[in-house]
């Protein structure tokens, strides 16, 4: 027993170990300082946040021990049993959970409260890395498709059901691991266009991303063509067609757009156009054309989808949000409050920073969630560009550092769950420092490691702490 | 194993980029963009503002007229109210339970905008409402005292000549943008005309706020907090023994008294009656609604801005008049058969021995005599027609300070009124008047109006024989060496010889022996040589109007006094007895005994009950 602990301190990676250790400490200090009171000036203060932090820290790097010491080959062995307990726990909340803060995700158990939808990340690893790890496993079949997208929806539905949006989008993040593990490049591509052009055609008119969406198509389509001059006569024929047209009609003194909108009138030119293209792609087999008027065709589906969906799916809440972030809502005193205050704080930090315990934005709780959702704030208000960046670094090396671990498994569990964890990571991190400087959505996910709060603290060091076994483990 | 590599280096690549994007935006919300910086500041600091104490009104001996004191208001905070004793918080301040209740709703109406901050509950409660509330404060959480500074009079005087103190209206703030919202200004009298002197620099305490608006603490220990800078005080030309002897004599009668000192235009003594009284200014906005509402106008400042036929003492400028055109010789005799008759004209007079020469003609105040000054003033050969002599006669009228604003130091000094060709030509027609059409005029009656200001002006002229300086009522700004009065030596149209008859004249109309005619005899002070002439203004509401105005010594006067004592009666009855007691107690400090009878008769005069008929 003793040997092996010794041999678990002599192999565990203690680059990630102080890492995050720092992390960490830096989140205690900023938590203090968000909330800081001189009435209330001990930091061991359990009756304020940065007291009850002190007892989740110390809670975590007690879990953080006794997953080193727990075998790392019961994960592997155990793995649909581990999935399928978080599943478990995330339907009992359904059943038994209590609202707090518009959302039903947390599980009282006497003095302990936690959430579910917090930890699934774990379990989701640990779950993906059992399936994908089977020797007969191929990402590449439908099959294989179909059962890791399972594993990641419907823990994702269950979260949705419990009305926490944001967590339930960091599953999006498991793709990273898909692709890593085989799935095409062309899948993430394809959905992160698919998100760019929904949220360009929530900010402009629709008429503009069709234009947008046919000059691509035509660049693409120069790039690749055998001979240009045929792209370059449907170019003309279709903007000929969509200026000349109405210009003509107006000599006669009749307005086109008296009963039609102008996108309308683009449909109605670009219609017979493509019908002619997809002809001539399918007469000729000209692969690239084929594929890349589905695209276009696609591409103008979603586009009007997406009116829909903002308008009669998302909540107001979420509307709002995106509103926010697209810079169309600028109601500063309204959904846009946080952001600009968080702009404003992080703003103010300049070069060096107010200096530990100085901030005042996040200290007088102009930013809303100072010591949760918001604490990068503090983080940029009182250490100034300098720390932000050196927190920034810190992560950034943490994410190469599990990424290189990943890749040094031996056995493929390893491998896949190390990837997980670094998605997880990844995607909490940029959104959430995103979120604060307003260029990604307020989706509410915690900053990992530094954030205010016992479920992501433990579910972050769950998370690294198992693969830090598993790599140690790794003979 | 290749593309696992090529795998994981994109996937690197991802995350990179992704953190570049975040390192780029950082530094431009950081580093480049300032507009961040400026909102923080915005955001956390609160400027309090710290009051300047304003500046003192003293008098020319250096007694008080105008300080400051502590003033008490009841604030509520909202926020922080719990079920209190209502009846011990009604019986403190004496207010009904219903009052109390009613004042709470409206707080609790207000409270979304109020916020965290603190409101006045009760303006300016009394001394001993304040401290009967401080020993149970405890049981009414959520209420707390403001001290404030409001002005304080030691002695009642005049409240039109100093002034009051009111919350700065939009309008103003329109205008005079370095005020804020809620800052005081004064208004009316020296506190207006003096504002930027008075009103010193307002400080601040720069203090670190939460979102709440809750002050946290003083910003870098106080470092950029900037003290007030406190009003300067004033040294008036007021004398306030005399001015409070004054007010004493003019309680119950409407009217005006000014004194001055004639060697130097310096106010000694201003009232209005009815004016403001002091009471009534420390906390003016109470009061406003009964102010306006009394039918005797205590807002208006008769002193200045009351346009009043002169009466008999014009008759002394007609006499000046005539003897610089030539067209009077001390020696002209006129004679009087109880009034001036011309055809159907008849301008009455009193009875009194005649024919009088110019002096006796000031003493008895004939009027026939002044009809003839002042038509062979109008009719002089030596212009063309009566509209150039009428000219004439105006621009000497105007040397003596008439129909202009003779530049006192409060605000609101209107002209009068002093008719000329123009005007008659509009009522009558060009070439249409003639001397006798005007003739009411060279008794101090008809058209033209003089304010009170102009009359103790006129009378001081009298003292100089011949000039006058800028009646005036701030002497020194002793934190401002720079400041000085405004003041002008002005010398009148007429000569210094021409004075010496109408001098003896109003001398001998004060002093001369019982039987002689004297209109003023009982003006006369055992010791004192006082020149004086009276005044009846013919009022068509009511009583005639009483007027005095007199100087003295004779020789180096150092007083001049106007009286005007609306529906006072004769000049001698009202005004005459009180212009004297104010001389008398200027130059001797005292009431000879001999005229102890007057003193309290004229105490005793109310002649309110005349104008509220």
């Amino acid at each position: 027993m003793r040997r092996r602990n010794r041999s678990v301190l002599k192999k565990i990676d203690w680059w990630v170990v102080t890492i995050y250790i720092v992390l960490v400490l830096i989140g205690w200090l900023s938590i203090f300082s968000a909330v800081y009171d001189p009435e209330h000036g001990q930091i061991f203060d359990t009756t304020q946040r940065y007291g009850m932090q002190l007892i989740w820290i110390l809670g975590a790097w007690f879990l953080a021990v006794v997953i080193l010491l727990i075998p790392a080959r019961i994960y592997a062995l155990f793995s649909n049993l581990i999935y399928s307990f978080g599943l478990l726990l995330l339907i009992i909340v359904l059943v038994f959970g209590v609202e707090r803060g518009g959302s039903s995700s947390w599980l009282v158990m006497g003095p302990i409260q936690f959430q579910p939808a917090e930890m699934i990340k774990v379990f989701v690893s640990v779950g993906l890395a059992g399936i994908m790890s089977r020797p007969h496993f191929h990402i590449k079949t439908w099959r294989g498709i179909f059962q890791v997208a399972a594993m990641i929806l419907i823990p994702a539905a269950l979260i949705l059901l419990e009305k926490e949006t944001g967590l339930a989008l960091v599953l999006s993040a498991f793709v990273i691991v898909l692709y890593r593990e085989g799935l095409p490049g062309w899948i993430p591509v394809t959905g992160i266009i698919a998100i760019i052009l929904f949220l360009l055609s929530i900010i402009w008119d629709p008429l503009y991303v069709l234009w947008l969406c046919a000059g691509i198509s035509f660049f693409i389509g120069f790039l690749l063509a055998g001979k240009k001059l045929p792209v370059l006569i449907t170019v003309a024929l279709l903007t000929g067609a969509y200026f000349l047209i109405p210009m003509l009609l107006e000599l006669f003194s009749i307005d086109l757009f008296a009963h039609l909108e102008r996108y309308q009138w683009f449909l109605l030119v670009a219609a017979p156009l493509v019908v002619v293209l997809l002809i001539v792609a399918f007469r000729r087999r000209i692969v690239y054309l084929k594929t890349l008027l589905l695209a276009f065709v696609s591409s103008i589906i979603l586009i009007f989808s997406v009116g829909y969906v903002f308008n009669n799916i998302l909540k107001p809440h979420q509307q709002a949000r995106i509103e926010t972030l697209l810079g169309i809502d600028d109601d500063i005193y309204g959904s846009g409050y946080n952001v600009h205050q968080s702009k404003i704080a992080i703003g103010s930090g300049g070069l060096t920073g107010k200096g530990f315990l100085k901030g005042t934005q996040t200290k007088f709780n102009f930013v809303p969630e100072q010591s949760t959702d918001f604490i990068f704030c503090s983080i940029g208000e009182e250490w100034g560009f300098l720390g932000a960046i050196l927190v920034i670094a810190l992560y950034m090396f943490l994410l190469i550092r599990i990424i290189q671990i990943s890749e040094r498994q031996r056995h493929s569990f390893g491998r896949i769950y190390g990837y997980g964890v670094a998605s997880c990571i990844f995607f909490h991190v940029f959104i959430n420092i995103g979120m604060t400087i307003g260029i990604t959505p307020v989706i509410g996910i915690p900053l990992p490691f530094i954030s205010y709060g016992g479920s992501s603290l433990w579910t972050f060091t769950l998370l690294l702490f198992i693969l830090l076994k598993i790599d140690a483990s790794n003979e | 194993m290749g593309y696992k590599v090529r795998q994981k280096n994109i996937i690197i690549t991802f995350f990179t980029v992704c953190v570049l994007i975040l390192v780029i935006r950082l530094f431009f919300l950081q580093l480049i963009n300032k507009e961040y910086k400026i909102t923080a500041t915005n955001n956390v600091l609160r400027y309090e503002i710290i009051y300047p104490s304003r500046g003192l009104i003293l008098d020319r001996n250096g007694q008080i007229l105008v300080d400051n004191q502590s003033a008490y208001d009841i604030m509520i905070t909202p926020r922080e109210l719990e079920a209190f004793d209502t009846t011990g918080f009604c019986a403190i301040f004496d207010l009904s339970s219903e009052r109390l209740d009613q004042m709470l709703s409206e707080i609790h109406e207000r409270r979304r905008s109020i916020g965290y901050q603190s409101v006045i509950f009760l303006r300016q409660v009394t001394n001993e409402q304040y401290t009967r509330f401080l020993e149970k404060s405890y049981r009414f959480p959520g209420f707390s005292v403001q001290t404030r500074s409001v002005r304080n009079y030691p002695s009642a005087i005049c409240g039109n000549l100093l002034g009051y103190i009111i919350e700065a209206d939009p309008s103003f703030l329109e205008k005079n943008p370095e005020y804020r919202l809620g800052d005081y200004i004064g208004r009316t009298g020296l506190e207006e005309y003096y504002e930027k002197w008075l009103k010193g620099e307002k400080g601040y305490s720069i203090y670190l706020r939460d979102v709440h608006n809750r002050i946290k603490s003083p910003y870098e220990d106080g470092e950029y907090d900037k003290p007030s800078v406190p009003g300067k005080d004033m040294i008036t030309t007021i004398d306030l023994s005399l001015q409070t002897f004054a007010e004493e004599l003019m309680h119950n009668k409407v009217g005006s008294v000014i004194a001055l000192d004639p060697s130097t235009g310096e106010i000694l003594t201003l009232i209005t009656s009815v004016g403001l009284p002091t009471k009534h200014l420390t906390n003016f906005g109470a009061y406003y609604s009964q102010v306006i509402s009394n039918p005797l106008k205590p807002l208006f400042n008769r002193a200045i801005m009351s346009a009043y036929p002169p009466g008999s003492v014009f008759k002394l400028v007609n006499g000046l008049i005539g003897l610089q055109e030539g067209v009077l010789k001390p020696e002209t005799r006129y004679s009087c058969n109880m009034g001036y008759k011309v055809g159907s004209l008849t301008v009455g007079c009193h009875r009194h021995p005649s024919p009088t020469n110019l002096m006796q003609s000031v003493m008895m105040s004939c009027n026939a005599y002044y009809c003839n000054v002042f038509r062979s003033i109008l009719d002089n050969p030596v212009y063309e027609n009566i509209g150039q002599a009428m000219d004439r006669w105006q621009e000497y009228l105007k040397s003596f300070g008439f129909g202009m604003r003779l530049g006192i130091d409060i605000p609101g000094e209107l002209s009068g009124s002093l008719p000329g060709t123009a005007l008659y030509d509009q009522i009558y027609g060009k070439n249409s008047w003639r001397s006798l059409t005007v003739i009411s005029l060279s008794i101090g009656q008809g058209e033209i109006g003089t304010t009170p200001l102009q009359l103790a002006n006129l009378a001081a002229i009298m003292a100089n024989r011949g000039h006058f300086y800028t009646p005036h009522l701030v002497r020194e700004i002793p934190e401002d060496p720079s400041f000085s009065p405004e003041v002008e030596r002005k010398e009148v149209m007429v000569d210094e010889e021409h004075f010496s008859v109408i001098v003896e004249g109003m001398y001998q109309a004060v002093n001369a022996p019982a039987g002689s005619g004297a209109t003023a005899r009982l003006a006369a002070i055992p010791g004192v040589d006082l020149c004086g002439k009276t005044g009846t203004a013919q009022n068509p509401h009511g009583e005639d109007h009483s007027v005095f105005i007199c100087f003295a010594p004779r020789e180096n006067p150092t007083i001049a006094v106007a009286v005007y004592i609306e529906q006072g009666g004769f000049g001698a009855s009202q005004a005459a007895p009180v212009a004297s007691l104010l001389v008398e107690k200027y130059l001797t400090g005292q009431i000879h005994p001999s005229r102890q009878w007057l003193y309290e008769r004229t105490l005793e005069q109310d002649l309110l009950t005349r104008h509220l008929q």
